[in-house]
């Protein structure tokens, strides 16, 4: 049924292939160089890593980024599952259209204009400029995502199941953890890593409302970009692109073996 | 029962509503009616409208638009491909892989790539055409943003080619469609959803992407996200940023009402 590609698809593909990727190895080649350029690869070193792990306060923020990620995205499935549920309940159409479309403003609101309108939602509120508002802002931005991403599994789901436990004297907390939650699963796993994504991807909101103190990695690497090359830079991305391999691969093998299509956080 | 059900769900998610969604919102607007000294005024939009500001908006939707588009026309094409590859799930997987990669990290490496001695334009050189100024140009402005964008454009058309129903196509083939015909007819309507989420995924951001113009444009393209972050962070006039905001908002809603799915 399907034709297989001929050799211009291929080469096309591999043409797009070899852009994605080669701006990526070019910064990793030259984490190894021993110039301090990013040009005229000299001779091979670990020097720049070895300046990188040497780093404590750079180490310090790779572990906020990484708190920050993990406390936002557990915080934010939740509080998405809930969103999801809150939506599939209502059974006014006019309403779940509304919340919809309120819950999509935040997706499609460019970094730049959350971030400023949440500036000034946290100086106005007085909520010191930090980890707290960082970490706020990372949830407030995620819960839209995993909403969508939670919502149409619910609504895959036959509302007989629920009718049916409920007829068989499961209690509200039984229909939420033995039917639903199991059934909604995937949807709940691609909600999470894209909210894992969305806070280690940005830089924007956190651009706006991290103070003096606090900084991610992101911030961190714009600070230093804006200086010049450094080729602890490179060094740095080098490793932070093998650890998002390692979880990436680690992801494919769970979303394989429970072979339930979450597929790599997309959600079909 | 079923009542109490949906309001303890929906307590959180409207508490998040309010606070996050709607709270902001009006915070933009009702800033945009203030000067640098907090008195009230409409100075704001006055100054939105002189030449200055309204070229500045023209030329950041003229750079979104280039990028959206060039960015559809690569992307469209790879995920048909890609559709028809042998492990379709371990390239998306590949191709997705360089979004998980810090944005900034991505531009930095053109800093090098484009840089004088760097390896494009050692390239250059060795056909002929020798050294040109490429960082802090346009050209690198428009490049590194697609590059950047292209993941979240192919994903959305990705999907729904995969959603699309197979049958279909082997109707048309029996029918005698060309495959021209096939793919114009029936193949991209029925992809539109994802082409008009794509689009949306590109657009949106594409308006606002000050760091890139700050790390690989120099001064050379500003965007309303560099006037925004400027005016927030540098010149610290919210109310000239929150006019600016308001302004990208409005046409946020309006890019949302145009690329609406049909149901």
């Amino acid at each position: 049924m399907k034709k297989k590609n001929g050799l211009g698809p291929k080469l096309y593909l591999a043409i797009v292939f070899v852009i994605l990727y080669a701006p990526i190895f070019y910064l990793m080649v030259y984490s190894f160089s021993s110039g301090e350029k990013m040009y005229n690869f000299e001779g091979f070193t670990l020097k720049h890593y070895k300046e990188v792990l040497q780093d404590t306060r750079l180490l310090i923020i790779v572990l906020n980024t990484l708190v920050i990620a993990l406390l936002s995205a557990a915080l934010s499935t939740i509080l998405g599952i809930c969103g999801a549920l809150a939506i599939y309940y209502v059974r006014n159409l006019r309403t779940q259209n509304a919340l919809l479309t309120l819950n999509n403003v935040l997706i499609v609101s460019s970094d730049v204009v959350i971030g400023a309108s949440f500036l000034i939602l946290f100086t106005i509120v007085g909520v010191k400029l930090g980890f707290i508002s960082v970490l706020l802002s990372h949830i407030a931005f995620s819960v839209p995502i995993v909403v969508l991403m939670v919502l149409p599994k619910l609504n895959e789901m036959s509302p007989t199941l629920i009718d049916a436990a409920r007829d068989l004297g499961a209690s509200r907390w039984d229909i939420l953890s033995k039917v639903i939650l199991p059934f909604i699963t995937p949807g709940i796993f691609a909600g999470f890593f894209m909210a894992l994504t969305y806070s280690l991807d940005d830089f924007a909101v956190t651009f706006f409302v991290t103070g003096n103190g606090f900084s991610t990695l992101s911030v961190e690497i714009y600070s230093r970009a804006r200086q010049g090359i450094s080729l602890s830079i490179n060094a740095l991305s080098t490793l932070i692109f093998f650890a998002t391999m390692i979880m990436v691969i680690g992801y494919y093998f769970i979303a394989k073996r429970n072979q339930r299509g979450a597929g790599m956080g997309v959600g079909k | 029962m079923q009542i109490r059900t949906r309001n303890l769900y929906l307590i959180p998610y409207l508490t998040w509503i309010l606070l996050f969604v709607v709270a902001p919102i009006l915070l933009i607007v009702y800033y945009s009616f203030f000067n640098v000294d907090g008195h009230f005024t409409l100075g704001n939009y006055q100054k939105f409208f002189t030449p200055v500001y309204l070229k500045m908006t023209l030329s950041s939707f003229w750079y979104a638009l280039l990028i959206t588009g060039i960015s559809l026309l690569i992307a469209y094409p790879t995920a048909y491909w890609l559709t028809k590859t042998k492990h379709k799930q371990l390239w998306l997987l590949l191709i997705i892989l360089p979004s998980w990669i810090n944005l900034l990290l991505k531009a930095y490496a053109f800093l090098g790539i484009f840089g004088t001695y760097g390896p494009t334009n050692k390239l250059l050189e060795s056909l002929g055409i020798g050294t040109q100024q490429i960082l802090f140009t346009d050209f690198s402005f428009l490049f590194v943003s697609v590059y950047i964008f292209i993941p979240f454009m192919i994903l959305p058309i990705y999907n729904a080619l995969e959603e699309m129903n197979h049958s279909l196509l082997d109707a048309a083939n029996d029918l005698g469609a060309s495959q021209w015909t096939t793919f114009r007819r029936i193949i991209f309507p029925l992809t539109l959803d994802g082409v008009k989420s794509g689009c949306q995924a590109v657009f949106i951001p594409a308006l606002s992407l000050f760091m890139i113009t700050r790390l690989v444009a120099g001064n050379r393209v500003i965007t309303l996200g560099t006037a925004i972050e400027q005016h927030f962070l540098v010149t610290q006039d919210w109310g000239m940023g929150a006019t600016i905001a308001v302004f990208l908002i409005i046409a946020m809603a309006f890019i949302m009402m145009l690329t609406r799915k049909r149901k």
